[in-house]
């Protein structure tokens, strides 16, 4: 019988849940790596077995984990992140240019076709790739040389959050950067361009047509439509029908555009959710109601699902790459809270209920459909 | 044989106890002793010192023999209590709470 695991990092360690394909009873394991950052944890499309986690700590730095077993057991493999060539400067906070230093993995992103190939975006930004399991690693800096000199760490540093791999072009890759903008290579992450245009910050980019220095938070895309990709933005919740060419706002109806993860419906490509977030700097959902939107018109008409979620009292906030889709055919959503709640709805969002309730603050929600 | 004891993390990422008995060939240094760690605990690699610069992670300090040795040349010899495996080599979390 099909079911799901539902991949959570947390600030002390990973959880793995998981269920059968009703998504009504759970089975929790973890913490692993206990007492460590897991900022992100992904499985492999092609073989679901395989597992990449990334652990860090303040003290000792950072650790890549791989499974080969579904989670069940975990061998760290290579953790030397060493940028190419000249390290270069991006631009620091007073306006100076500051080196590249290598703080930690944000995100893994497996590769679409094989399961030893996998890509880590890193902070200070920029993109690794691995071909042999995560053993050794090597930067693609033609990232870098996108204007990188411009970029400037946001306030939660200069990360490299984002990976989203084409499944109809294996060669086209797009990244999202904090606080720099999105970027897309066609050339398999040799060379990049900004694909920011249409993007307004009007407070910190006075230039309209800035090519780079947008906070995108998060970009996203369904399978069956690549050339169309959602972002929530740091303000406002936008929307590219040419590949990242250009980009027009679909905040519409939303009590408030900010916030941070943003995912598509597994079968429906104009189902997208989003989880309003009051303010950027109060960073918990307005009137204390713990609300996800969704818009059934890819866009600017937007509905609030709450319907087993807070609505009184809620001051959590959901991280970038805390809320995901499953592929069954009743997709279902989970996202995770700060507060260390996951949420799970079995029906594309009607209604929802709470795997978990007191785990560490999560940082990301990732799911696997099992066979 | 040199003893190193090392904090509770990286035992767990070294699948090992609190303390470490090396080899350590030529003069009794930090660096001697953390290349001989690392050699025999590849997976501690970059946990300790950064990769590139082979500098000590800003929170993780050195001590022996009741001294603070986090400042020292990592080329400078070891006290002889370590080096004579009569006291280890303690590898140490700062408390960095805030």
């Amino acid at each position: 019988m099909s079911g799901v695991r539902v991949l959570v990092g947390t600030r002390k360690g990973a959880f793995i849940l998981t269920s059968n394909a009703k998504r009504a009873e759970w089975e929790v394991s973890g913490p692993y790596f206990a007492g460590w950052e897991i900022y992100h944890l992904k499985g492999s499309p092609v073989d679901p077995n395989r597992l990449y986690a990334s652990q860090s700590s303040g003290w000792f730095g950072q650790v890549i984990q791989r499974s080969d077993d579904g989670g069940k057991t975990w061998e760290p493999v290579g953790n030397a992140f060493e940028y190419e060539g000249e390290t270069g400067t991006h631009q620091w906070y007073d306006g100076t240019q500051h080196p590249w230093e290598f703080t930690r993995v944000w995100h893994l992103e497996p590769s679409l076709a094989d399961p030893d190939t996998v890509y880590a975006g890193v902070e200070d930004a920029a993109l690794f790739r691995s071909d042999d399991g995560g053993s050794t690693w090597r930067e693609l800096p033609g990232l870098r040389e996108a204007k990188g000199h411009l970029w400037q760490p946001g306030a939660g540093g200069m990360g490299l959050h984002t990976i989203v791999l084409d499944p109809n072009d294996a060669n086209r890759i797009f990244v999202a950067i904090s606080a720099a903008g999105v970027f897309r290579s066609d050339d398999g992450g040799q060379t990049w361009q900004p694909a920011n245009r249409g993007l307004r910050s009007e407070f910190e980019l006075p230039d309209p047509d800035a090519e780079v220095g947008h906070c995108v938070h998060s970009i996203t895309m369904h399978r069956a439509r690549p050339d169309v990709l959602f972002m929530q933005k740091h303000w406002d919740v936008m929307r590219s029908d040419d590949a990242g060419e250009s980009w027009h706002e679909v905040s519409g109806n939303l009590p408030s555009d900010f916030g941070f993860p943003i995912a598509v419906h597994a079968h429906e490509p104009d189902t997208v959710y989003v989880v309003p977030i009051k303010s950027d700097s109060e960073h918990y959902p307005p009137d204390g109601k713990l609300r996800v939107y969704r818009s059934r018109t890819g866009g600017n008409e937007w509905e609030a699902l709450t319907e087993g979620l807070p609505q009184s009292d809620c001051y959590v906030n959901v991280l970038r790459d805390a809320m995901a889709v499953d592929t069954l055919a009743a997709c279902g959503v989970y996202f995770g809270t700060t507060g260390g709640q996951v949420y799970a709805s079995a029906d594309a969002g009607d209604t929802w209920t709470s795997i978990v309730r007191d785990l560490p603050a999560v940082l990301s929600v990732e799911v696997q459909t099992l066979p | 044989m040199i003893r190193v004891t090392i904090p509770v993390h990286l035992r767990t990422l070294a699948g090992t106890g609190k303390e470490v008995s090396l080899q350590v060939d030529g003069p009794v240094t930090q660096r001697a002793v953390l290349n001989a760690l690392e050699t025999a605990y590849p997976t501690l690699r970059g946990t300790i010192r950064d990769h590139a610069s082979g500098q000590r992670r800003p929170l993780v300090r050195f001590f022996a023999c009741g001294q603070d040795l986090s400042h020292e040349s990592p080329d400078a010899p070891l006290p002889d209590a370590v080096a004579t495996g009569a006291e280890p080599f303690l590898i140490v979390g700062a408390m960095a709470g805030g």
